[in-house]
């Protein structure tokens, strides 16, 4: 298991070093440079201070070196300074990063216990009405631009029924009011973003543990078990679940980069001070520094995703434990 | 099954020849402005089918161009992707070896990869016109036809036909291409059809953050991207193009899955 | 200059940008016969940009959001007032010496920064000290360069040297000061806690920031004028401006820029006039097309005219703004005294426009409505930056009345940056459409002087004139006001003959503020002026901590 591990975490390196490196080359090949499009035409910006800029973030040597030193800090988590304000990348990353993965793990909780009930609601009673119900409802779960659903949604509940706060995370009069009233508030404004990032996921991952849970109910350890008298319930929830909850796991982890990316949009949409949003401001400032950033942290939070889920499922299934004990 | 098929494929039609023949469906240029104050948003009339946008453009005019934009992107997008992703695949597949473990290293990488940061990354760059927008999204969205086609040829590459081409001496490319690829391309079609719907999904969401198709050229994602700032005012500007992308989408995942049931029903109802 | 779509081209914007000089002018005005003591501090007033504020130093400070909270929260020697005059304010009066080349400043002797130190002389040698240092990388520094020497004479007197005259210096010197005793041992101040934790002499002291949500500033009741009426200042962050408006509707901040279209559409119903108040006055800037002179159809003089004449600007501001615009002739402030009225103001003449073609030798030979000249087609490309909704309007209005005179143009609409890079910076395109903010200084050095046409200079369209030349230098050089005024009056005549650029509009600036907040009176410097005289009546009162 260790060895198994070790060996998954090592691959994430190269990995990063290769995606990385793409990004680097496509955002300093292409046209345009971060001083002009920071300074603009604004003429009471004297032109030294163009070149000055230049010199300080060296963006006047190769693209290969600047790679090549840009690299070299990075194992050093270094990632530079921001060209927008001077921080430090990291930092401006680790100030924006709770908030994304406040509303990122929100809405994992939220598919997993909405889409998990779906499913096996729907795989007992196929064919039901709420069996389809929920099919229909799945489809135009795929298919809805999740950003016009979130629009949709700050327009109706938000504005017109004020029924959730229109944008933001924490009210700038939080620290004024009491303490509970304070993390209510945070979950008031969490709803709808959360409504909004989980839909996408709901839809996919009650389908899956629906089929999962249709094809487990079809395995002999579940007639084995009917047969033995058990309860219906208990032959559902204890045997027929726990199996078809093995595939679910590793889907959970595969719905995280698109969790990831949603964040980008809906973070925007929602003045959510989250790192996707960071991540879309950088890109349209051409902040070289905090794009290659927030594109390291969030793939790499990503694999981490994956590889949690991929321990959860060697630790689930003893198969796949003998299998790397043997390599 | 045989009424989602019917509804996805009808859809499917229609929208293509709203898109084909847009010319004579439009009731109007779509790029034609009318600047008084009177023809700016104006609500769904007669004259108007779906009202006007804040420059006076027949915003049905705009929805039916919108269609061309918005289909070909889908389709341009999923057949580079196509292309792509059934080389890689068949080449790792078939060999298996060295070639197949740098092929789905790099296939790990992508997959890892916040897709649509990295879209949104090289647009910006790159600059976004409908062009760049459809490579893009056809070279980030390959991984899963490579996994698809590749898994197909480990098992096809192992069949009697397959090694009986060999010891006649055909080429390796021949036997990928003319010999196993045919009999692979069922998965192929389902998962095809199923990118397609989510080619016009990514385009729409990067037209929403301003790196889509480009205005004046209309596409679904940009009317409504152009819209949403009227919404407390002009609700057609984001009803109207949402719908449509919804409904296409929609069309596309039924038609998809309808495939899948049919060339495997022992799938059937699987997500 | 609301009427953008996206976020990303409104953060580029070329007119944003120049507004944190008019937001550093931001303090309030003497007067309205309140004295120290009668002052109350109430509510709150929360305002929203789509960008959140980068550093907060003045030096440094070169967005709009940073320039809004800098001059909240410091002050400059001098400020400008509601009529855009120039007067004193952490200075209390100045002099002026050996024609410019010496200013004396007396400093004011009852102003602390918000940690209670004394504010002195030293500060001020400090920031400009500071600022002149190429190492710090202040990207104000070209309004600095000709200081020779800073002196400070005793803790409240400091006397500039400059090289030569000056005559922007009086406004330049507005530039917010920063507290000496704070920054003084950092090696790169950028970098300083106060950066992001300011500490000025302004009517607000900085209260907390939440990365990426907020800041909240409070009121300074030590201020030296009086406390401000308004007990704090919250600055939102809200990237869509869609999701902007519905919060000022529903009332989750208190003001924001209207556009044009939400102005006229909107803004205009019984439920949004009951609870928001709207302004309006004109925006100290400008949008234009520009005619590149290395192109060989546009040097020539009569053909640039002639494009001139053929555009009707006030149907462009009718169709592109909803009229909320002034037709501009020349490239000051049009309110300021050195904007030229005698200019012809429409010069809108589709006649006189062909009359001149034809001298220049364009004609439609062939009929098919496109005018020819040496067997060529009048084509032209004009081009803009995307995202910038106003001007692909302009762009498209044009493109129209031009055509009405026989010319075929192709509108190019190109990404922000590659347009800087590929279009400007390569000096590679016919006729641009882009905007200038204009400061309050008239000085237009790094726009008009043919100095400013080498590679990154301003003047990109390569104009060069040598009588406009002299002018601007002796106009830099001129403090006596009504000669001043003389030269510049030039310079405005001399450019609009030759027509290097059709001057298009002045666009109206058109503020929201919630109706609670009272004490508003726009005037030449729009509302801002006076911020720390805003009240809102105990019983209207909506933040009551």
């Amino acid at each position: 298991m260790g060895k198994y591990i070790l060996k998954r975490l090592l691959l994430i390196i190269p990995m990063l070093i290769g995606i990385s490196f793409i990004l680097f080359v496509v955002m300093h090949i292409a046209p345009g440079d971060p001083t002009s499009v920071k300074y603009g035409l604004n003429p009471d910006i004297s032109e030294s201070a163009r070149s000055n800029f230049n010199k300080i973030y060296g963006l006047d040597r190769p693209v290969l070196v600047q790679y090549a030193t840009w690299l070299r800090r990075f194992f050093f988590l270094d990632f530079g300074d921001s060209f927008m304000d001077g921080r430090p990348v990291i930092s401006k990353i680790m100030s924006r990063l709770p908030a994304t993965l406040l509303l990122q793990a929100s809405s994992f909780l939220v598919i997993f216990c909405v889409a998990l009930p779906i499913g096996i609601i729907s795989a007992v009673r196929r064919g039901g009405l709420f069996d389809r119900t929920m099919t229909v409802a799945v489809f135009i779960g795929y298919a809805l631009p999740a950003f016009w659903l979130a629009l949709l949604l700050i327009f109706f509940l938000g504005f017109k029924l004020q029924l959730f706060p229109v944008s933001g995370m924490v009210p700038w009069y939080a620290v004024y009011i009491g303490g509970f009233a304070r993390a209510g508030d945070l979950l008031w404004h969490l709803v709808l973003p959360v409504f909004a990032t989980a839909f996408g996921g709901v839809a996919a991952l009650s389908r899956y543990s629906r089929s999962s849970m249709i094809e487990a109910m079809g395995q002999n350890y579940v007639l084995t078990a009917r047969a033995k008298g058990l309860s219906e319930r208990r032959v559902i929830l204890v045997h027929a679940l726990r199996n078809a909850l093995l595939p679910i796991i590793t889907i959970m982890g595969l719905t995280l980069p698109g969790l990831i990316s949603g964040s980008f949009i809906f973070e925007t949409i929602f003045a959510w001070p989250g790192m996707g949003r960071l991540g879309y401001e950088a890109i349209m400032n051409y902040d070289y520094p905090v794009v290659m950033g927030v594109a390291v942290i969030s793939t790499f939070l990503t694999l981490l995703g994956i590889f949690l889920s991929d321990i959860a499922y060697a630790a689930a299934d003893p198969r796949i434990r003998y299998e790397t004990r043997r390599t | 099954m045989k009424t989602r098929l019917f509804f996805g494929i009808t859809i499917i039609i229609v929208m293509a020849l709203m898109a084909v023949f847009a010319p004579f469906i439009a009731s109007n240029d779509p790029e034609a402005m009318d600047l008084s104050a009177e023809s700016r948003l104006q609500p769904p009339s007669a004259e108007h089918l779906l009202g006007t946008d804040n420059l006076g453009r027949d915003v049905f005019s705009r929805m039916v161009y919108g269609a061309r934009v918005s289909l070909s992107v889908g389709f341009i997008a999923v057949g580079i992707s196509l292309g792509i992703g059934v080389f890689l695949g068949a080449v790792s597949g078939y060999y298996g070896g060295r070639v197949d473990a740098v092929i789905m290293r790099f296939v790990e990488v992508m997959y890892c990869f916040p897709t649509l940061f990295l879209i949104m990354i090289v647009i910006a760059f790159l600059g976004p016109d409908i062009v760049n927008v459809m490579v893009v999204i056809g070279i980030t969205s390959w991984t899963g036809l490579c996994r698809l086609v590749r898994a197909e040829f480990l098992t096809l590459r192992e069949r009697d036909f397959v090694h009986a081409a060999r010891v006649q001496g055909v080429s390796d490319m021949r036997v990928i291409f003319r010999h196993i690829l045919p009999n692979a391309m069922g998965p192929v079609y389902v998962s095809v059809t199923l990118s397609v719907g989510a080619a016009i999904l990514v385009e729409s969401a990067l037209s929403f953050l301003g790196l889509g198709v480009q205005i004046p050229t209309p596409s679904w994602g940009n009317i409504l991207s152009a819209g949403k700032n009227y919404i407390d005012y002009a609700w057609w500007l984001t009803l109207f193009p949402g719908l449509a992308i919804l409904i296409a989408v929609l069309s596309f995942n039924l038609v998809g899955e309808s495939l899948r049931d049919m060339l495997d029903p022992r799938l059937s109802g699987r997500g | 200059m609301g009427s953008r779509n996206r976020v990303y081209a409104l953060k580029r914007s070329l007119l944003v940008h120049k507004t944190v000089i008019f937001f550093l002018c931001f303090l309030p005005v003497h007067g309205y016969g309140y004295s120290r003591g009668e002052h109350v501090s109430r509510d709150a007033y929360v305002s929203a940009g789509i960008g959140e504020a980068r550093i907060l130093l003045p030096l440094f400070a070169d967005d709009v959001s940073s320039g809004t909270i800098c001059g909240l929260v410091y002050n400059g020697l001098t400020r400008t007032d509601k009529d855009l005059k120039i007067t004193g304010d952490l200075a209390e009066r100045w002099e002026v010496l050996d024609h410019g080349l010496t200013i004396v400043f007396y400093l004011r002797r009852d102003v602390r920064w918000h940690d209670g130190a004394p504010f002195t002389a030293e500060d001020v040698r400090f920031t400009f000290e500071t600022i002149l240092d190429p190492g710090t990388g202040c990207p104000y520094i070209s309004g600095f360069t000709d200081i020779e020497k800073i002196r400070v004479i005793d803790p409240y007197t400091i006397r500039f040297e400059y090289k030569r005259p000056y005559a922007p210096a009086l406004l330049k010197l507005g530039m917010g000061v920063i507290p000496e005793h704070l920054f003084r041992d950092e090696k790169d101040i950028r970098k300083s806690v106060y950066a992001r934790a300011p500490v000025g002499t302004g009517p607000y002291r900085f209260s907390r920031w939440e990365t990426g949500q907020y800041i909240v500033l409070e009121a300074n009741q030590d201020y030296f004028e009086h406390p401000p009426g308004i007990k704090r200042y919250v600055f939102r962050v809200i990237p869509d401006q869609a999701v902007e408006f519905l919060e000022l509707i529903s009332g989750g901040i208190d003001s924001m820029q209207l556009n044009p279209y939400q102005y006229r559409y909107r803004s205009d119903t019984p439920e949004f006039k009951e609870r928001i108040n709207r302004y309006l006055y004109l925006a100290p800037s400008y949008t234009y097309i520009g005619y590149n002179f290395k192109d060989p159809i546009l040097k020539d003089k009569k053909v640039r005219q002639a494009l001139s004449h053929a555009i009707n600007k006030r149907e462009i501001i009718d169709a592109v703004l909803l009229g909320l615009g002034e037709v501009c002739t020349g490239p000051f402030r049009r309110e300021s005294a050195y904007y030229d009225d005698s200019v012809s103001l429409s010069g809108y003449n589709p006649e006189k426009a062909a009359a001149l073609l034809r001298e220049a030798g364009w004609k439609d030979a062939d009929g098919n409505g496109i005018l020819e000249k040496d067997g060529r087609e009048f084509r032209l490309r004009l081009a803009t930056n995307q995202g910038n909704q106003t001007r692909e309007d302009v762009a498209a209005v044009v493109q129209r009345q031009w055509a009405a005179l026989g010319i075929k143009t192709e509108i190019q609409v190109i990404a922000w940056a590659a347009f800087l890079d590929q279009f400007i910076g390569r000096r590679d395109f016919q006729a641009v459409i882009l905007g200038w903010s204009l400061p309050i200084d008239p000085d237009c050095y790094s726009v008009w002087h043919s100095d400013s046409m080498r590679k990154g200079g301003l003047n990109f369209i390569s104009y060069s004139n040598e009588r406009v030349d002299r002018l601007i230098e002796e106009g830099r050089r001129e403090f006596v006001p009504a000669k001043r005024r003389e030269i510049y009056h030039e310079i405005h005549r001399c450019i609009a003959e030759q027509a290097p650029y059709t001057f298009l509009f002045f666009n109206y600036s058109t503020p929201a503020v919630n109706r609670r907040f009272k004490g508003i009176r726009p005037e030449p410097a729009g509302i801002a002026y006076n911020f720390i005289d805003w009240y809102v009546p105990e019983r209207e009162v909506k933040y009551k901590f």
